[in-house]
């Protein structure tokens, strides 16, 4: 079995648009949600998002290359050029090696709503474009940056809701621990925009308390009353050991396990067994003692189910005196498909810097979270090993153990 | 609408559009060798057609359409 590393990282969220921003924010505890006067008036309940500005293409790629992009493939480009270039991986290198691509996405409502709204009111498909079908596919991210980058290893999709992009890397680091893949670019991306969301507000798990944008989002807090849709892209580098030594790369981090369960149960209702399996098993596939792991970065999306029952599978894993665990949701929002890859860039970037960013808005703890070693406050610590949980709707569970290259 | 116009607005929508160089709009330029324009370019050119002349063109309407005079001379026929 071949060890498997990460070389490259980058991200394209609300709380900063490179891994520079995105350092200071989770240094500071910095909120990047806002409130969308738009969704009020469209019926949503909760008008809380995290926010990106699009980014501007033109100047680096073509019209055809962009026609066929929605806003998640477009983060993704940007987060993936970021990526590549902190791995110090060129086009010319991708032109002449197998790298494969797998990202997580789990829907293109923008695209297929705007297409379909053109076909009802010009009555005639063709009028809808050539770039409308790649646009809608759930596919878009790795159909549209396989093409750009020319990539010829593994190239499709992990839809598995809001662990989507924690699976990508999963399913990137067995490919290349199996020796089927040397290099694999692997991410999540997340439209965001208010027709991606507006059936999941429907569901009233999103903030109902409007004071106060940047204090909504408060995973584990006893006040929290639901999460906040966010979005963006985040891309990573993963690569045989072999492979990052022989290019002479730069070794971010090794990855050692990757724990997956299901639930088998609710829909969307989370429970305690499925994500405290999936830790266990990411432990025991890294060969990690519990009390090894220096940090959590916790799934938890600030709802009242969700957190809590979180809270009681990471004490039931960890015991009374266990790892410092935040929520980077509490700055982010949930970024959903995007999240789990997201969520392990936050924390390399943590273990690089030796901090452990904030839980935001975490004012009382309720009777679970108070067992757990809740990061309030920015911490300056030491990481040599975390692990990052994420967890979506249908039950889908995954925990991803990464450390330092001893 | 006249020649001259009809021109006018297939080379705003080329250059504006489709990114094409405003040097190489010549009533010889290949629509696919010169202009680049591929496939996919030319499901475009019915959405930029229907929207700048209020036409709607189908595949068929394309065969024989190889230069852009071929391309002036089709937009003509079917807003005449």
């Amino acid at each position: 079995m071949k060890r498997v590393v990460i070389t490259g990282m980058g991200i394209y969220s609300c709380i900063g648009k490179n891994l520079q921003e995105v350092k200071e924010s989770l240094y500071n505890g910095t909120s990047g949600i806002v409130y969308d006067e738009k969704r009020k008036d469209f019926g949503f309940r909760s008008c809380f998002t995290g926010q990106v500005a699009p980014p501007e293409l033109k100047k680096l790629l073509s019209r055809r290359e962009r026609v066929s992009m929605g806003e998640e493939a477009q983060y993704a480009y940007v987060s993936t050029l970021e990526a590549l270039e902190q791995a110090k991986v060129s086009q010319d290198y991708l032109n002449k090696n197998e790298v494969g691509i797998l990202f997580g996405n789990d829907s293109t409502a923008k695209s297929v709503i705007e297409s379909i709204d053109v076909i009802r009111e010009k009555k005639d498909t063709t009028l809808v474009g050539s770039g409308a079908i790649f646009k809608a596919m759930n596919s878009t991210v790795t159909m549209n940056l396989s093409t750009i980058f020319k990539l010829t290893g593994v190239n499709f999709t992990i839809s598995a809701a809001c662990a989507s992009g924690s699976h990508a890397i999963g399913m990137g680091y067995q490919l290349i621990k199996a020796g089927m893949q040397e290099m694999v670019i692997c991410g999540g991306a997340q439209e965001l925009n208010m027709l991606a969301v507006a059936s999941f507000d429907g569901l009233g798990v999103f903030a109902t308390d409007q004071t106060d944008a940047a204090k909504a989002s408060r995973p584990f807090d006893k006040d929290r009353n639901g999460l906040i849709p966010s979005g963006g892209a985040a891309t990573l580098i993963l690569e045989s050991y072999e492979s990052a030594i022989e290019r002479g790369a730069t070794i971010l981090g090794e990855i050692v396990g990757y724990g997956f369960s299901s639930n088998g149960e609710h829909i969307s209702t989370p429970n305690v067994e499925g994500p405290s399996r999936a830790m266990r098993k990411a432990l025991d596939q890294a060969s990690i003692k519990p009390e090894q792991i220096d940090y959590v970065n916790a799934h938890a999306t600030s709802t009242p189910v969700g957190d809590a029952n979180e809270a009681k599978a990471i004490f039931e894993v960890f015991g009374p005196k266990g790892p410092h665990v935040s929520s980077t949701k509490s700055m982010t929002g949930h970024e959903c498909w995007m999240a789990g890859a997201s969520e392990v860039v936050y924390s390399m970037l943590m273990m690089q810097h030796s901090f452990v960013a904030p839980n935001i808005n975490l004012e009382n703890p309720d009777e679970d979270s108070e067992k757990l070693n809740l990061v309030k406050k920015t911490l300056d610590k030491k990481i040599d090993v975390f692990l990052s949980n994420s967890f979506g709707f249908g039950g889908t569970n995954s925990a991803l153990v990464i450390k330092k290259l001893q | 609408m006249d020649k001259t116009e009809i021109i006018e607005k297939i080379h705003y929508f080329l250059v504006d559009e489709f990114e094409v160089e405003e040097d190489d709009l010549t009533p010889e330029a290949h629509l696919k060798e010169t202009l680049e324009l591929d496939s996919l370019d030319f499901v475009d050119l019915v959405v930029a057609v229907e929207s700048s002349f209020s036409v709607k063109l189908v595949g068929d309407d394309f065969k024989g359409v190889v230069l852009l005079q071929d391309f002036y001379d089709l937009i003509e026929r079917k807003i005449s």
